[in-house]
Order: C-alpha cells, then structure tokens, then sequence
C-alpha cells in the first residue's frame, strides 16, 4: 500500500516536474525567437523540411477525406432532396474541424515525430553539449528555428488540407454523383461565413501549430539521449500532440460555436 | 597570443578547481576535488570508468554547476559569470567530446567554419583560410567536402579537434581522445595533441583511462578516484612514487586497492534474501 503510494506520488512528481521544464523551455524558445530575425535563413531551411516532409501526406490524406465527405453527404443529403446543399456541408466539415484537426494529427506522425527524433538524435550524440561547449545557444540555433518552421508550416498545410478535399468533394459529388457544379459552389459561397468559419478554423490551426511544434521540439530536446529514449520521445511527441489537439479541439470549438 | 606558462618563475594555472562537491542522482561523485592545470601544459587527468572525468570536464565548461566549490578558468569564477560572460569564456576554450560531437547535416569543412560563422564577421575567402589552415594541421584538408557519416572514427576526433581550435581558444579540453581507436591513429593523435599545445601555445587538459598514452604526453597527471584527487605529479615522479593504488592502476591489475565491485551489501545477505527466508 505505502509502496503503491510512493510510486503515484514518484509518478506525480514526475510529471509535475517536466511540466514545469516544457514550460520554462517554451519561454526560453519564445525568448530567443526575436534573434531569428536577423538569421531568418535557418528557418526558412526548416520550413522547406517540415513543409515538403508534410505536403504529399497532406494532399493526399485531403484528397481522400474529401472524396469521403462527398460520398457520405450526397447519401445523406439526397434522402432530404438537399443533395445541392453537399458544397456547404463539404466545406464547412474541412474548414471548421476536419481541416485543422486531421492536418494536425499527421503533421504530429510525419514532421513532429521527425523533429523529435532529429533533436533528441543531436542530443544523444553530443552535437547539443558540442554547441553550448561553442558558445552557441542550441536553443537558439537548434530549436527555436524548428519551433518557428512548425508554427508557421500548420496554418498553411491545413489551409491546402481543406482545400484539396473541397476539390475532393466537389470531385466526387459533381464528377461522379452528378450534383450541380454551380449549385455547389454558389450554395458554399452563400452559406460559409468568412469571419465564423474560415477565420476561426485558421485560429484552430495556428493554435494546434503552436502546441504541435512545442511538443515536438521539447520532447527532442528532453529525450534520454540513449537511441531507446529517443524511441519513446518519439512516440511521446505522436501520442501528446494527438491528444492535446483533441482536447483542445473541443475547447476552441465551445468557444467559437457554442453559444454559452 | 598566449600568456605563457611562467610568470616570475611561478607556474600560473589556468584552471583551479577547488574543494568541489558534486554529486548525480543522489550519488557523489567528487567530494572535494582539488585540482590545478597549469597554463601552457598538457595535463593528463587519469582515472577508471565512471569516476567523473567527463563530468569534471563539463564542471569546468560550466556545463554542470557543483554543490559546492568553485572553478576558475583564468582567475574567473566559472559558476558566477553571467551567461553573456560564460559564452565569451567558451569561446576561448576548445572541447573535443568523446564520440567528436560533429554537426551530421553539415560537411568537414563546414564543420570547421561553424564557430567562426557564428562569433564572427569575417568574409568568406578568410574563413576559407582559416579553415583549411586548421584542417591541414589535422591531415585532412583534402577530406573537406566528406560528411561525418562518411568518416572514420578517428577521422571525425581529427576534424573535431580541428573545430576546437579554429577559434585559437587559449585551452583545449579532450575527453577520451584515444578511446577506440587503432594504434597507428591513437599515435597520430596523440603526436597532434602535443604538436598543438607546442604550436599554438595552449594549454591542453587530457581525460583518459588511457595510461601509457597519457604518460606518454602529459607533462603533469592528477589520478582522480572515489571522489578526488589520490595522486598527482609528473609522470615520473608518478611511476617513481605511487601509492598501492596508483602502481594499480598504472600497470593494470583487476583487483587490489580498487576494488573490483561497484558498491553492494554484503554479498551472501542478497543471496540468503532470494531463499525467501
Ligand atoms: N546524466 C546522468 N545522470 C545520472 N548519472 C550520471 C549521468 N551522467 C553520468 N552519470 C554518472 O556519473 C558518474 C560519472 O560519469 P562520467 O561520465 O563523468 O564518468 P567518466 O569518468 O567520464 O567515465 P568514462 O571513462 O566511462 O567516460 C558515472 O558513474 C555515471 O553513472
Ligand atoms: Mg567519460
């Protein structure tokens, strides 16, 4: 009994304790991004990486999703006599929930879990303490770079995520179930509001963006510089971001929509 | 450029570590290390496996803070300088980490510029001569454009040792520098590390288990164990007068002073404890 207490209270600590450290480590990130400024090359090499890592999975996770909204409304919307209504349904689907969620959860598996793993690989074979030892800040030139990419890249891979499945859609819906191409698109203008739809799934975005890139880039740099730790870290990085974003999906959801 | 290893005839240390405290995970590591390294020399620090040669290493690069203590690099108090003063002291001190430490997405010669590229202004053609001035002094300006995956293990301490000193630090810190390495290449390091120290007047802090290597470069050894410094000394003077410990460790016996066993309750209390008693 006293032994199962001290492991949870071990358990707590621990936890307690890195969340402390990922928040002290978020302020040291935040706080050397003003010198990137004058070094704004490392980043855009690290937005290519995270960007190209993301584009192709993205583009086609979108094309797929977009594909199966269509299909998913038309059956639905047809038993109404609603099916011209599908290009509304389409894109609000992608640009309120599944643009920025979907897009988060693979930009975790394919570029968060490669930042993870790069980082954590850097510490593990000294190339961090190998930067301190050269008066360079590895966060500084390390992470906050990568940081910065990560933020910057979300936004934009959601925004191509929610359009190639609005093509998808109107693919599937248009080309193969014969839905009026002017009734969807004119139907979409009319019922998509710029400011609740589009502005707040671009807030959901950057918010999953922030918290995508932190989590990967802490967990690199927190790893157990052991090849096995970086394992975990990277798995860690999939997991947390994966349930940070969903959790954090309903939340700005209840704010934005739900009229409390 | 440098300021020589005598002033007055008295030796000046360019570190002195003193009564330092240390310890990881609840383990101490030193208790009281007292320690100097004389400017200009090669200092050997000597010890077995997991007695804290890189963590004294680390302690000195400011790296790790001690409980208690102090180091001063220069006359300057490691541990109180501020971080803006800390970068300015490390960039006159060079470290070779033991596995070399190298960027991996960044080839040799880029490698070897990265310091400058990043504490100074200097134009590129500069850079460049800089650059293979090092990496000649090293035998490898013709593996300039290889990347550190393509490198042998002694190749890549060349280069990183290289790295360390294209920033002309006073002081030069190798950790294992012989470690893994064929006999031909541990002589050729060996024979660099002391070309170095001749050439560019540093002073130069050897970490090794290595012992005839060590004894074969250092003008001065400190033997580090259980805590602290148990002897220290020319190598002469060493193999002359060593303890019980020392005659040990130097000519390599498994069991006598040191003992063989990492530290554990007595033996047949554990083995009585798995009988279920
Ligand atoms: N990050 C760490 N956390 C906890 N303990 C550590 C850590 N790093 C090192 N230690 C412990 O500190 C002790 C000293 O380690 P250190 O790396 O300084 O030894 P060393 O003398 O350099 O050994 P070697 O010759 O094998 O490199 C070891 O016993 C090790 O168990
Ligand atoms: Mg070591």
């Amino acid at each position: 009994m006293i032994g199962w207490l001290q492991l949870l209270g071990r358990w707590s600590l621990g936890r307690v304790a890195r969340l402390g450290r990922g928040h002290l480590f978020l302020v040291r990130t935040l706080a050397s991004l003003p010198h990137l400024v004058l070094r704004p090359r490392l980043v855009i090499r690290e937005l290519f990486s995270v960007g190209v890592l993301s584009l192709l999975i993205i583009v086609v996770s979108g094309g797929f999703v977009g594909f199966v909204l269509g299909l998913q409304g038309y059956v639905t919307l047809v038993r109404f006599g609603a099916e011209e209504s599908l290009g509304v349904v389409v894109a609000l689907s992608l640009v309120r929930e599944l643009g920025p969620v979907v897009s988060a959860l693979l930009f975790a598996g394919r570029a968060g879990s490669a930042l993870t793993a790069e980082i954590g690989l850097m510490k593990s074979t000294e190339q961090l303490a190998g930067l301190e030892m050269m008066a360079v800040d590895p966060i500084e030139r390390v992470v906050a770079p990568r940081f910065l990419a990560g933020f910057l890249a979300m936004p934009l891979l959601a925004a191509l995520f929610s359009a190639v499945g609005v093509w998808g859609g109107y693919f599937v819906g248009s080309g193969l179930l014969g839905v009026d191409s002017g009734a969807f698109w004119s139907q979409m203008q009319s019922q998509v509001d710029f400011h609740d739809d589009v502005v707040n799934g671009i807030i959901k975005s950057v918010v999953f963006g922030f918290v995508a890139s932190w989590i990967a880039v802490f967990e690199g740099y927190d790893a157990v510089p052991t090849s096995e730790g970086v394992g975990r870290a990277t798995t860690r990085t999939v997991v947390n971001t994966a349930l940070a974003v969903l959790g954090l999906d309903f939340i700005l959801t209840a704010l934005m929509f739900g009229n409390f | 450029m440098n300021d020589g290893s005598s002033m007055g005839g008295r030796t000046v240390a360019r570190v002195e570590v003193r009564d330092v405290h240390f310890s990881r995970a609840g383990r101490p590591i030193f208790r009281g290390l007292d320690l100097d390294v004389p400017a200009g020399s090669v200092t050997g620090i000597l010890g077995p496996s997991g007695t804290g040669k890189t963590t004294l290493l680390n302690l000195i690069g400011g790296r790790l803070r001690p409980a208690r203590g102090t180091v001063r690099v220069d006359g300057q108090d490691v541990h109180r300088l501020s971080r803006g003063g800390l970068y300015a002291l490390r960039k006159r001190m060079g470290m070779l980490f033991q596995s070399g430490a190298l960027l991996t997405d960044l080839n040799v010669f880029d490698n070897v510029a990265f310091p400058l590229r990043e504490h100074t202004r200097l134009p590129e053609a500069l850079i460049r001569d800089v650059v293979l001035i090092k990496l000649e002094m090293v035998g490898l300006r013709g593996a300039r454009d290889l990347m550190p995956a393509e490198l042998s293990g002694g190749m890549a301490r060349r280069v990183a040792l290289a790295r360390a000193i294209v920033l002309d630090p006073v002081m030069v810190m190798y950790d294992e520098p012989f470690t893994g390495l064929d006999p031909i290449t541990k002589a050729v390091i060996v024979q660099l590390i002391r070309k170095l120290n001749q050439a560019l007047g540093l002073t130069s802090i050897v970490v090794s288990h290595d012992v005839a290597e060590t004894f074969s470069i250092a003008d001065y050894i400190h033997v580090i164990a259980e805590g602290g410094v148990i002897a220290s000394g020319t190598p002469d003077a060493l193999r002359e007068t060593g303890s019980a410990w020392v005659r040990q460790f130097i000519q390599g016996l498994p069991d006598g002073p040191v003992p063989f066993h990492y530290p554990a309750r007595p033996y047949y209390e554990e083995l009585l404890e798995g009988q279920g008693a």
